[in-house]
Protein backbone atom coordinates (compact mmCIF):
# COMPACT_ATOMS: atom_id res chain seq x y z
CA UNK A 1 0.00 0.00 0.00
CA UNK A 2 0.97 3.53 -1.38
CA UNK A 3 0.11 6.78 0.76
CA UNK A 4 -1.45 9.42 -1.40
CA UNK A 5 -2.78 13.16 -0.50
CA UNK A 6 -4.68 15.12 -2.86
CA UNK A 7 -7.63 16.80 -3.15
CA UNK A 8 -11.43 15.53 -4.23
CA UNK A 9 -13.77 18.56 -5.22
CA UNK A 10 -12.41 20.81 -2.81
CA UNK A 11 -11.66 18.73 0.29
CA UNK A 12 -8.44 17.17 1.36
CA UNK A 13 -8.26 13.38 0.82
CA UNK A 14 -5.33 11.23 2.49
CA UNK A 15 -5.36 7.31 1.87
CA UNK A 16 -3.49 4.55 1.51
CA UNK A 17 -3.92 2.68 -1.69
CA UNK A 18 -2.76 -0.14 -3.83
CA UNK A 19 -0.74 1.25 -6.88
CA UNK A 20 -2.71 -0.51 -9.52
CA UNK A 21 -5.69 1.21 -7.75
CA UNK A 22 -6.83 3.72 -11.05
CA UNK A 23 -8.09 7.15 -10.09
CA UNK A 24 -11.76 6.24 -11.23
CA UNK A 25 -11.65 3.02 -9.28
CA UNK A 26 -10.43 4.75 -5.83
CA UNK A 27 -13.09 7.47 -6.32
CA UNK A 28 -15.76 5.13 -7.15
CA UNK A 29 -15.14 2.43 -4.53
CA UNK A 30 -13.72 4.47 -1.81
CA UNK A 31 -14.76 7.65 -1.76
CA UNK A 32 -17.92 6.70 -3.20
CA UNK A 33 -17.78 9.08 -6.02
CA UNK A 34 -19.77 6.99 -8.69
CA UNK A 35 -20.18 10.18 -11.38
CA UNK A 36 -17.25 9.07 -12.81
CA UNK A 37 -17.68 5.86 -15.01
CA UNK A 38 -15.84 3.03 -16.09
CA UNK A 39 -15.94 1.85 -20.36
CA UNK A 40 -12.92 0.60 -22.18
CA UNK A 41 -10.64 1.30 -19.12
CA UNK A 42 -7.83 2.15 -21.39
CA UNK A 43 -8.56 5.47 -22.44
CA UNK A 44 -10.30 5.22 -25.74
CA UNK A 45 -14.16 5.64 -24.53
CA UNK A 46 -13.91 9.34 -22.36
CA UNK A 47 -16.54 7.86 -19.91
CA UNK A 48 -13.90 8.25 -16.92
CA UNK A 49 -13.27 11.65 -18.15
CA UNK A 50 -12.87 14.57 -15.48
CA UNK A 51 -10.10 17.46 -14.39
CA UNK A 52 -7.26 17.08 -12.82
CA UNK A 53 -5.66 20.36 -11.66
CA UNK A 54 -7.63 21.85 -14.29
CA UNK A 55 -7.64 20.52 -16.99
CA UNK A 56 -9.47 17.06 -18.34
CA UNK A 57 -7.57 13.84 -18.53
CA UNK A 58 -8.81 10.33 -17.83
CA UNK A 59 -9.12 8.56 -14.71
CA UNK A 60 -8.95 4.89 -16.06
CA UNK A 61 -5.42 5.54 -16.78
CA UNK A 62 -4.06 7.46 -14.02
CA UNK A 63 -3.28 5.87 -11.01
CA UNK A 64 -4.30 7.20 -7.62
CA UNK A 65 -1.23 7.01 -6.54
CA UNK A 66 -0.16 9.29 -9.20
CA UNK A 67 -1.91 12.22 -8.26
CA UNK A 68 -0.02 12.99 -5.15
CA UNK A 69 -0.82 16.80 -4.55
CA UNK A 70 -3.77 17.12 -7.71
CA UNK A 71 -6.73 18.96 -7.41
CA UNK A 72 -9.31 16.16 -8.63
CA UNK A 73 -12.80 17.66 -9.89
CA UNK A 74 -15.38 14.66 -10.72
CA UNK A 75 -18.44 15.83 -11.65
CA UNK A 76 -20.09 16.54 -8.66
CA UNK A 77 -17.59 19.03 -7.84
CA UNK A 78 -19.03 20.90 -10.96
CA UNK A 79 -22.32 21.19 -9.12
CA UNK A 80 -22.14 24.69 -8.65
CA UNK A 81 -20.12 25.64 -11.47
CA UNK A 82 -21.97 28.13 -13.44
CA UNK A 83 -20.56 27.16 -17.14
CA UNK A 84 -21.44 23.19 -16.02
CA UNK A 85 -24.91 24.17 -14.99
CA UNK A 86 -25.71 25.77 -18.67
CA UNK A 87 -24.16 22.88 -20.52
CA UNK A 88 -26.78 20.58 -18.30
CA UNK A 89 -29.21 23.01 -19.25
CA UNK A 90 -27.88 22.76 -22.90
CA UNK A 91 -27.70 18.94 -22.76
CA UNK A 92 -31.23 18.24 -21.44
CA UNK A 93 -32.85 21.19 -24.10
CA UNK A 94 -30.90 19.20 -26.96
CA UNK A 95 -31.47 15.71 -25.81
CA UNK A 96 -27.43 15.41 -25.44
CA UNK A 97 -28.41 11.69 -23.45
CA UNK A 98 -30.22 8.40 -23.38
CA UNK A 99 -29.12 6.65 -20.96
CA UNK A 100 -26.29 9.26 -19.62
CA UNK A 101 -23.32 6.55 -19.23
CA UNK A 102 -21.08 8.66 -21.40
CA UNK A 103 -22.70 12.15 -20.20
CA UNK A 104 -20.22 12.90 -17.10
CA UNK A 105 -16.98 12.94 -19.32
CA UNK A 106 -18.80 14.14 -22.08
CA UNK A 107 -19.82 17.32 -19.79
CA UNK A 108 -16.46 17.69 -18.69
CA UNK A 109 -15.21 17.24 -22.32
CA UNK A 110 -17.68 20.17 -23.17
CA UNK A 111 -16.16 22.23 -20.41
CA UNK A 112 -13.42 22.35 -21.69
CA UNK A 113 -14.42 22.91 -25.44
CA UNK A 114 -16.08 26.13 -24.29
CA UNK A 115 -13.88 27.29 -22.14
CA UNK A 116 -10.77 26.68 -23.86
CA UNK A 117 -11.91 26.83 -27.46
CA UNK A 118 -14.86 30.03 -27.99
CA UNK A 119 -14.71 30.31 -31.79
CA UNK A 120 -15.28 26.57 -32.15
CA UNK A 121 -17.50 25.58 -34.86
CA UNK A 122 -19.30 22.16 -35.45
CA UNK A 123 -16.89 20.41 -37.26
CA UNK A 124 -14.17 21.40 -34.83
CA UNK A 125 -16.59 20.48 -31.74
CA UNK A 126 -17.30 17.13 -33.46
CA UNK A 127 -13.36 16.45 -33.48
CA UNK A 128 -12.47 17.70 -30.32
CA UNK A 129 -15.41 15.19 -28.92
CA UNK A 130 -13.65 12.49 -31.02
CA UNK A 131 -12.58 10.99 -27.73
CA UNK A 132 -15.79 10.55 -26.01
CA UNK A 133 -18.14 7.96 -27.02
CA UNK A 134 -21.86 8.04 -26.95
CA UNK A 135 -23.68 4.65 -27.73
CA UNK A 136 -26.93 6.66 -27.84
CA UNK A 137 -27.53 9.48 -29.02
CA UNK A 138 -25.86 10.04 -32.84
CA UNK A 139 -24.13 12.86 -31.00
CA UNK A 140 -26.43 14.96 -33.18
CA UNK A 141 -27.75 16.81 -29.68
CA UNK A 142 -24.34 16.79 -28.19
CA UNK A 143 -23.14 18.89 -30.73
CA UNK A 144 -26.34 20.79 -30.91
CA UNK A 145 -26.50 21.66 -26.97
CA UNK A 146 -22.42 22.47 -27.01
CA UNK A 147 -22.75 24.82 -29.87
CA UNK A 148 -26.02 26.62 -28.18
CA UNK A 149 -23.68 26.90 -24.89
CA UNK A 150 -20.81 28.90 -27.39
CA UNK A 151 -23.28 30.83 -29.02
CA UNK A 152 -24.76 31.88 -25.45
CA UNK A 153 -21.26 32.75 -24.54
CA UNK A 154 -20.20 34.65 -27.60
CA UNK A 155 -23.72 36.82 -27.55
CA UNK A 156 -22.40 37.55 -23.94
CA UNK A 157 -25.30 35.42 -21.81
CA UNK B 1 -8.97 -4.74 -17.43
CA UNK B 2 -7.30 -3.90 -14.23
CA UNK B 3 -3.20 -3.90 -13.88
CA UNK B 4 -0.98 -6.64 -12.75
CA UNK B 5 0.13 -5.99 -9.08
CA UNK B 6 3.03 -3.84 -8.93
CA UNK B 7 5.04 -1.64 -6.80
CA UNK B 8 5.84 2.17 -6.73
CA UNK B 9 7.93 4.47 -6.23
CA UNK B 10 7.80 8.36 -6.49
CA UNK B 11 11.58 9.26 -7.62
CA UNK B 12 12.50 13.37 -6.16
CA UNK B 13 14.78 13.65 -9.47
CA UNK B 14 16.42 12.77 -12.21
CA UNK B 15 19.23 10.62 -9.84
CA UNK B 16 16.99 9.33 -7.98
CA UNK B 17 14.92 7.75 -10.52
CA UNK B 18 18.28 6.22 -11.60
CA UNK B 19 19.03 4.88 -8.57
CA UNK B 20 15.54 3.18 -8.51
CA UNK B 21 15.74 1.67 -11.73
CA UNK B 22 19.42 0.28 -10.98
CA UNK B 23 18.70 -1.20 -7.71
CA UNK B 24 15.26 -2.52 -8.49
CA UNK B 25 14.46 -6.08 -8.56
CA UNK B 26 12.52 -7.66 -11.88
CA UNK B 27 11.22 -5.49 -14.47
CA UNK B 28 11.13 -1.43 -13.85
CA UNK B 29 9.36 1.16 -16.00
CA UNK B 30 10.03 4.50 -15.64
CA UNK B 31 6.22 6.39 -15.69
CA UNK B 32 5.94 9.80 -16.94
CA UNK B 33 2.30 10.61 -18.30
CA UNK B 34 1.02 7.21 -18.72
CA UNK B 35 -1.01 7.54 -21.60
CA UNK B 36 0.62 4.21 -23.18
CA UNK B 37 1.97 2.79 -20.38
CA UNK B 38 -1.04 2.56 -18.48
CA UNK B 39 -3.34 1.43 -21.25
CA UNK B 40 -1.08 -1.12 -21.67
CA UNK B 41 -1.15 -2.38 -18.22
CA UNK B 42 -4.67 -2.09 -17.80
CA UNK B 43 -4.77 -4.63 -20.67
CA UNK B 44 -1.71 -6.68 -19.06
CA UNK B 45 0.24 -6.51 -21.79
CA UNK B 46 3.26 -4.50 -19.68
CA UNK B 47 3.61 -6.60 -16.38
CA UNK B 48 6.03 -4.17 -14.83
CA UNK B 49 7.44 -5.21 -10.78
CA UNK B 50 7.86 -1.85 -10.30
CA UNK B 51 6.84 1.36 -11.50
CA UNK B 52 9.29 4.71 -11.08
CA UNK B 53 7.07 7.76 -11.21
CA UNK B 54 9.06 10.31 -12.97
CA UNK B 55 6.23 12.62 -13.71
CA UNK B 56 6.99 15.25 -10.89
CA UNK B 57 10.72 15.47 -12.13
CA UNK B 58 10.74 19.49 -12.71
CA UNK B 59 14.13 19.13 -14.76
CA UNK B 60 12.03 17.30 -17.24
CA UNK B 61 10.21 19.71 -17.97
CA UNK B 62 12.53 22.00 -19.42
CA UNK B 63 13.24 24.27 -22.51
CA UNK B 64 16.40 25.52 -23.78
CA UNK B 65 17.33 27.24 -26.60
CA UNK B 66 21.05 25.67 -27.61
CA UNK B 67 21.64 27.62 -30.79
CA UNK B 68 21.33 25.63 -33.44
CA UNK B 69 18.63 23.51 -31.39
CA UNK B 70 16.01 23.61 -28.85
CA UNK B 71 16.03 21.03 -25.78
CA UNK B 72 12.55 20.03 -25.18
CA UNK B 73 12.68 18.37 -21.63
CA UNK B 74 10.89 14.85 -22.04
CA UNK B 75 7.99 15.49 -19.69
CA UNK B 76 6.44 18.32 -21.62
CA UNK B 77 3.28 17.42 -22.36
CA UNK B 78 1.72 17.14 -26.23
CA UNK B 79 -0.69 19.58 -25.11
CA UNK B 80 2.18 22.44 -23.76
CA UNK B 81 3.63 21.71 -27.48
CA UNK B 82 -0.21 21.98 -29.15
CA UNK B 83 -0.76 25.20 -27.49
CA UNK B 84 2.56 27.16 -28.57
CA UNK B 85 3.94 26.97 -24.55
CA UNK B 86 7.50 26.34 -26.29
CA UNK B 87 9.31 28.24 -28.97
CA UNK B 88 8.26 27.35 -32.53
CA UNK B 89 11.28 26.27 -34.75
CA UNK B 90 9.79 23.87 -36.72
CA UNK B 91 7.65 26.63 -38.94
CA UNK B 92 4.81 25.26 -36.87
CA UNK B 93 5.19 21.51 -37.49
CA UNK B 94 5.40 20.19 -33.71
CA UNK B 95 2.24 21.96 -32.71
CA UNK B 96 0.19 20.36 -35.42
CA UNK B 97 1.59 16.98 -34.79
CA UNK B 98 1.21 17.37 -31.38
CA UNK B 99 -2.90 18.86 -32.27
CA UNK B 100 -3.63 15.36 -33.81
CA UNK B 101 -2.16 12.89 -31.37
CA UNK B 102 -4.99 11.15 -29.77
CA UNK B 103 -7.35 13.21 -27.82
CA UNK B 104 -7.13 16.10 -25.43
CA UNK B 105 -7.62 14.81 -22.32
CA UNK B 106 -4.67 12.42 -23.46
CA UNK B 107 -2.47 15.05 -24.60
CA UNK B 108 -3.13 16.67 -21.61
CA UNK B 109 -0.93 14.37 -19.62
CA UNK B 110 1.20 12.66 -22.11
CA UNK B 111 4.58 13.37 -22.40
CA UNK B 112 7.23 13.73 -25.91
CA UNK B 113 9.58 11.79 -24.03
CA UNK B 114 7.70 8.60 -22.91
CA UNK B 115 6.49 8.52 -26.46
CA UNK B 116 10.28 8.32 -28.15
CA UNK B 117 10.79 5.80 -25.13
CA UNK B 118 7.29 3.84 -25.54
CA UNK B 119 8.23 3.91 -29.65
CA UNK B 120 4.70 2.59 -30.92
CA UNK B 121 5.08 2.08 -34.67
CA UNK B 122 1.57 4.54 -34.72
CA UNK B 123 2.41 6.99 -32.81
CA UNK B 124 3.55 10.14 -34.24
CA UNK B 125 6.67 11.33 -32.16
CA UNK B 126 8.84 8.69 -33.37
CA UNK B 127 7.88 9.44 -37.08
CA UNK B 128 7.36 13.73 -36.82
CA UNK B 129 10.19 13.73 -34.83
CA UNK B 130 12.68 11.51 -37.13
CA UNK B 131 11.88 13.53 -40.25
CA UNK B 132 13.00 16.69 -38.07
CA UNK B 133 16.48 15.03 -37.70
CA UNK B 134 15.83 15.02 -33.53
CA UNK B 135 18.43 13.88 -31.21
CA UNK B 136 17.83 11.71 -28.00
CA UNK B 137 19.63 13.06 -24.89
CA UNK B 138 19.59 9.92 -21.82
CA UNK B 139 20.65 10.14 -18.75
CA UNK B 140 22.09 6.95 -17.15
CA UNK B 141 24.34 5.49 -14.53
CA UNK B 142 27.47 6.02 -16.68
CA UNK B 143 26.34 10.36 -17.23
CA UNK B 144 24.50 11.86 -19.89
CA UNK B 145 24.22 10.99 -23.55
CA UNK B 146 23.20 11.87 -26.69
CA UNK B 147 22.12 9.64 -29.55
CA UNK B 148 20.51 10.30 -33.43
CA UNK B 149 16.57 9.13 -33.12
CA UNK B 150 17.46 7.32 -36.29
CA UNK B 151 19.77 4.68 -34.16
CA UNK B 152 17.60 4.80 -30.80
CA UNK B 153 14.91 3.60 -32.80
CA UNK B 154 15.57 0.02 -33.05
CA UNK B 155 11.94 -1.44 -34.19
CA UNK B 156 8.43 -1.89 -32.67
CA UNK B 157 8.47 -0.76 -29.21
CA UNK B 158 12.06 -1.34 -29.53
CA UNK B 159 14.63 1.37 -28.48
CA UNK B 160 18.50 1.86 -27.51
CA UNK B 161 17.74 2.45 -23.87
CA UNK B 162 19.20 0.42 -20.99
CA UNK B 163 16.62 -0.70 -18.18
CA UNK B 164 18.81 1.59 -15.89
CA UNK B 165 18.54 4.80 -18.03
CA UNK B 166 16.24 7.40 -19.10
CA UNK B 167 14.91 9.66 -21.54
CA UNK B 168 15.41 13.08 -20.15
CA UNK B 169 14.75 15.49 -23.74
CA UNK B 170 14.59 15.72 -27.05
CA UNK B 171 16.76 17.76 -29.25
CA UNK B 172 15.14 19.76 -32.14
CA UNK B 173 17.28 21.30 -34.89
CA UNK B 174 15.71 24.72 -35.83
CA UNK B 175 14.46 24.91 -39.47
CA UNK B 176 14.93 27.66 -41.37
CA UNK B 177 12.49 30.36 -42.29
CA UNK B 178 12.04 28.95 -45.95
CA UNK B 179 12.10 25.11 -44.96
CA UNK B 180 8.68 23.60 -45.35
CA UNK B 181 6.86 20.22 -44.21
CA UNK B 182 4.31 18.02 -44.70
CA UNK B 183 2.52 15.72 -42.16
CA UNK B 184 -0.26 12.80 -43.54
CA UNK B 185 -2.07 10.20 -41.02
CA UNK B 186 -4.59 7.97 -42.17
CA UNK B 187 -6.18 7.26 -39.15
CA UNK B 188 -9.92 5.03 -39.01
CA UNK B 189 -11.12 7.84 -36.75
CA UNK B 190 -9.49 11.48 -35.44
CA UNK B 191 -7.20 10.70 -32.66
CA UNK B 192 -6.78 6.68 -33.42
CA UNK B 193 -3.37 5.71 -33.97
CA UNK B 194 -2.52 6.07 -37.09
CA UNK B 195 -2.85 3.42 -40.54
CA UNK B 196 -0.20 4.81 -41.61
CA UNK B 197 2.02 8.24 -41.71
CA UNK B 198 3.64 10.17 -43.98
CA UNK B 199 6.32 12.96 -42.98
CA UNK B 200 8.34 15.62 -45.16
CA UNK B 201 10.59 18.04 -43.90
CA UNK B 202 11.79 20.12 -47.04
CA UNK B 203 15.10 22.84 -45.86
CA UNK B 204 16.25 24.07 -48.92
CA UNK B 205 19.05 26.25 -47.37
CA UNK B 206 20.56 23.50 -45.89
CA UNK B 207 19.80 21.53 -48.69
CA UNK B 208 17.81 18.79 -46.93
CA UNK B 209 15.15 16.56 -46.98
CA UNK B 210 13.66 14.03 -45.06
CA UNK B 211 11.04 11.81 -46.14
CA UNK B 212 9.74 9.40 -43.36
CA UNK B 213 6.84 6.46 -42.96
CA UNK B 214 5.61 5.59 -40.04
CA UNK B 215 2.75 3.26 -38.19
CA UNK B 216 4.83 0.44 -40.45
CA UNK B 217 5.57 -3.15 -38.42
CA UNK B 218 9.03 -1.58 -37.48
CA UNK B 219 10.88 1.74 -36.47
CA UNK B 220 9.84 4.45 -38.76
CA UNK B 221 11.39 4.14 -42.34
CA UNK B 222 13.24 6.82 -44.15
CA UNK B 223 12.88 7.42 -47.61
CA UNK B 224 15.75 8.80 -49.23
CA UNK B 225 14.34 8.44 -52.77
CA UNK B 226 11.62 10.11 -52.13
CA UNK B 227 13.51 12.76 -50.40
CA UNK B 228 16.05 13.01 -52.99
CA UNK B 229 13.12 13.80 -55.63
CA UNK B 230 11.65 16.07 -53.58
CA UNK B 231 15.22 17.99 -53.02
CA UNK B 232 15.45 17.84 -56.89
CA UNK B 233 12.32 18.83 -58.18
CA UNK B 234 10.72 21.05 -55.69
CA UNK B 235 6.95 21.71 -56.11
CA UNK B 236 5.66 18.59 -58.54
CA UNK B 237 5.25 16.65 -55.86
CA UNK B 238 5.57 12.42 -55.83
CA UNK B 239 2.06 10.82 -57.64
CA UNK B 240 0.89 7.65 -55.59
CA UNK B 241 1.86 5.18 -58.10
CA UNK B 242 6.11 6.65 -58.25
CA UNK B 243 5.35 6.49 -54.05
CA UNK B 244 4.66 2.83 -54.68
CA UNK B 245 7.38 2.29 -57.03
CA UNK B 246 9.92 3.67 -54.79
CA UNK B 247 8.88 1.45 -51.68
CA UNK B 248 9.30 -1.38 -54.31
CA UNK B 249 12.51 -0.52 -55.15
CA UNK B 250 13.13 -0.16 -51.65
CA UNK B 251 12.28 -3.41 -50.86
CA UNK B 252 9.32 -2.85 -48.45
CA UNK B 253 7.39 -5.46 -47.91
CA UNK B 254 3.55 -4.58 -47.34
CA UNK B 255 0.79 -6.14 -48.46
CA UNK B 256 -1.54 -4.42 -51.31
CA UNK B 257 -3.36 -3.18 -48.73
CA UNK B 258 -0.64 -0.95 -46.49
CA UNK B 259 1.28 -0.74 -49.71
CA UNK B 260 -1.58 1.28 -51.13
CA UNK B 261 -2.35 3.60 -47.80
CA UNK B 262 1.25 4.01 -47.26
CA UNK B 263 2.25 5.76 -50.92
CA UNK B 264 -1.33 7.72 -50.11
CA UNK B 265 0.14 9.22 -46.93
CA UNK B 266 3.50 9.65 -48.64
CA UNK B 267 2.35 11.61 -51.20
CA UNK B 268 -0.16 13.50 -49.03
CA UNK B 269 2.69 14.61 -47.16
CA UNK B 270 5.06 15.94 -49.79
CA UNK B 271 1.53 17.23 -51.25
CA UNK B 272 1.09 19.21 -48.23
CA UNK B 273 4.62 20.25 -47.98
CA UNK B 274 4.20 22.46 -50.93
CA UNK B 275 0.33 23.34 -50.52
CA UNK B 276 1.44 25.30 -46.92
Amino acid sequence: MTKVSLTVNGEPVRAEVEPRTSLADFLRERLRLTGTHLGCEHGVCGACTLSIDGVPMRSCIVYAVSCEGAEVTTIEGFDDDAVMASLREAFTENHGLQCGYCTPGMLVTARDIVTRLPDADERRVRLELAGNLCRCTGYVGIVRAILAVLDRRRAGG
Amino acid sequence: MKPAEFDHARAGGVGDALARLASAEGFAKPLAGGMSLGPMMNLRLAQPDLVVEIRGIAALRRVEDRGSHLLVGAGVTHSAIEDGEIPDVTNGMMAFVAGGIAYRAVRNRGTIGGSIAHADPAADWPTALLSLGAEVAIAGPGGERTTPLADFQRGAFTVALAADEIVTGLSIPKLSAAARWGYYKICRKPGEFADSIGAVVLDPDRVLCRVVLGATDGAPLQVPALAGRVLAAGAGGVSIAEARRVLADQGASFDEYKTQIHAVALSRAIEGAFAR
